[in-house]
């Protein structure tokens, strides 16, 4: 190639890359509009939180920034002192550790049977599973109550009568409905480790369960850290079911999510604290969304059949 | 010490222990069974605590809630249809149900779409991860508190005082506004706005999803096109849009499925009023406002009856994945 030619092709190349440059400003355009779209409500009310009743009823969250000095914590104080926030975060954690943690056991079972044992009925079954993926948990609600009230349990200082406004409620009844989705996200994971790695603990000796706890199970830790987010974030993040089972019965129960919707209709004439409240109902799953983001996408990204 | 306390570390620390008790007691139990038997067993030993609260709290229910759905109101007395047809005459449900088809077309379109657009817009600049957290964000709070969130972005004051919402504050100079949002009569308005706050959160689901099927897409393709002399707008339309599509379809069904259950953000934002009932609200209320568990029922099932085709789609949809596999 003859120096002037390549010279003539490095100009348009050059020529080239300012065009798409230029060409890329609409893009850059739409996208910082969008995130400013999707920002500023959550920004507002970020703001609103730390701002003195008098001025959230009477400005809007922007003037901050003309009258920075304006700013308190007592709105938090408010919530978590005489709004409930405090017990309720306190039911909320109750709830939803357990509620993550036994189906993640009862579903790592399931799918092990489902990857590494052989049985009559086994794809059969498995597409059940899929279909129970979808079931609105509304099907469900009204036989559960009904069982849930006729618990009767009377073994020495264990005395239940009514399942109902109890913890244990939500635990099973989160469990059963996460399940579906556990069992599916799993056995797809475990069902992808190498075949090679469970044929030679067979043929050393190791029965299923030691090749279970030591291998399928430290082998599958990112798709359990991944099932575990999303359990615990839907489980802190569910009103509908808290409010079925915990409801009316036991409002001593109830979780943040329920604190916060039963201050939306109380706090007709003190709607200002409501900012302070929401965030301290958003700050877990922030916190879980903010450290542990990876695995958080890939237990949506894994699911994206769940409904 | 809180008793509570207690209670939680027994149950954190005992419930794991029951359960992995019960695998290892499985294999002690198959050690008395003949040899041969062990393998045809065993699975059945594991698949039990699953199977037993899928039946329990999915299947059992589902039937029981179809049966009292052919009930009278104390669940005495089987009645026919009697609630069906009550669901498709009663205004409220009725209402209810063409809000639904609102949310449901809506909600798919705006999430998708804004969903589609992001994954391609983030797909050509260096900032595409912080851009996509933000974008994914609403999905890791709860609905109560997006309800909230939007509370405020939507608040009215009455025309001449300052606006403290966000919406009116810029709708108001140019003088659209104020409008009271949320409480406005007519075209279903209140629901559109309810269904916006949902597609705030949801869009991110959709945009993630499909920013994954995006970077699986060969380069060499889309540069092959390019350099054949193929537009950007040609090669969107012509190869990336086409190989997208099945995950289109999938999120798209999600989202289908979100927006018939849609709940939450209704309860907590307007309950129902000015327009704004859903099919989830109403039975909520049927059952603990009417006490009406055999009506409650009824709209269960007209729910279930609904997502019957996506569950339908899934496992076709799965069972073509397996062969593959």
């Amino acid at each position: 190639m003859t120096t002037a030619a390549a010279i003539g092709a490095r100009a348009r190349a050059s020529e080239r890359n300012w065009r798409r440059r230029l060409g890329s400003l609409p893009t850059h355009v739409v996208i910082i509009i969008l995130l400013v779209i999707w920002l500023i409500p959550t920004i507002g009310l970020f703001v609103n939180s730390f701002r003195p009743s008098t001025a959230v009823q009477s400005s809007g969250w922007w003037t901050i920034l003309f009258n920075p000095s304006e700013l308190t914590l007592q709105n938090y104080s408010y919530v978590l002192s005489q709004a409930g926030m405090l017990p309720g975060f306190v039911n909320s954690l109750f709830i939803s550790i357990p509620a993550t943690i036994i189906p993640l056991f009862v579903a790592a079972f399931a799918a092990y049977a489902f990857s590494w044992m052989d049985f009559p009925g086994r794809n059969v079954l498995f597409v059940a599973i899929v279909g129970l993926l979808v079931v609105p948990l509304q099907t469900t609600f009204i036989p559960i109550l009904e069982l849930y009230a006729s618990v009767h349990i009377d073994i020495g200082p264990i005395q239940i009568n009514n399942l109902n406004g109890q913890f244990l409620a939500l635990w099973l009844a989160h469990t059963g409905y996460g399940l579906p989705f556990a069992v599916y996200l799993l056995r797809n994971f475990m069902g992808g480790l190498p075949r090679e790695v469970f044929e030679s603990a067979a043929i050393d000796g190791a029965s299923p369960v030691t090749a279970f706890f030591r291998l399928a199970l430290p082998m599958s830790v990112p798709a359990i850290a991944a099932l575990a987010i999303f359990q615990f974030l839907f489980v802190w993040n569910d009103l509908l079911v808290a409010l079925i089972y915990i409801g009316a019965a036991n409002p001593q129960n109830a979780p943040l999510t329920i604190v916060v919707a039963n201050l939306v209709n109380s706090l007709g004439s003190g709607w200002w604290y409501l900012a302070a409240a929401a965030f301290i109902a958003m700050a877990l799953p922030l916190i879980v969304f903010f450290s542990l983001q990876r695995y958080f996408v890939r237990g949506i990204v894994g699911g994206s059949v769940k409904g | 010490m809180d008793p509570r306390l207690i209670t939680a570390v027994v149950v954190v620390v005992g419930i794991p222990a029951v359960l992995v008790g019960y695998i290892a007691a499985t294999e002690w139990v198959l050690q008395l069974l003949p040899q041969r038997a062990r393998p045809r067993i065993r699975p059945w030993l594991w698949l039990t605590p699953a199977l037993a609260f899928l039946f329990v709290f999915l299947v059992y229910p589902t039937i029981g809630t179809a049966i009292r759905s052919l009930q009278n109101a104390d669940g005495t007395k089987f009645i026919g249809l009697a609630n069906y047809a009550w669901f498709f005459s009663d205004s409220g449900t009725l209402s209810a149900l063409k809000n639904n088809v609102i949310w449901l077309v809506l909600m798919t379109i705006l999430c998708v779409g804004f969903g589609l657009l992001i994954a391609v817009l983030v797909d050509r600049v260096r900032y595409e991860a912080a851009a996509k957290a933000v974008i994914f964000l609403p999905l890791a709070i709860s609905a109560t508190a997006a309800s909230v969130i939007w509370l405020f972005m939507f608040a009215y004051q009455p025309p001449g005082t300052a606006q403290t919402g966000t919406l009116n504050a810029v709708l108001t100079p140019p003088g659209i506004g104020p409008l009271p949002f949320l409480t406005i009569s007519g075209f279903s308005f209140n629901t559109i706005l309810l269904v916006c706050v949902m597609s705030w959160m949801w869009t991110g689901f959709c945009m993630v999803i499909i920013s994954a099927a995006l970077k699986a897409i060969n380069p060499e393709l889309l540069e092959a096109a390019r350099v054949d002399g193929a537009t950007e707008w040609q090669v969107f339309r012509g190869i990336t849009l086409p190989l997208l599509a099945p995950t289109l379809a999938v999120v798209a069904t999600t989202i289908i499925i979100t927006a018939l259950k849609a709940f939450d953000i209704v309860y907590v934002m307007t309950n129902g009023n000015f327009d704004t009932q859903v099919i989830a609200n109403s039975m909520y209320q049927e059952m603990f406002l009417f006490s009406n568990f055999s009506r409650g029922s009824a709209i269960a099932i007209v729910l279930m009856v609904a997502v019957i085709p996506v569950m339908a789609f899934n496992i076709q949809r799965f069972q073509a994945q397996e062969a593959i596999r």
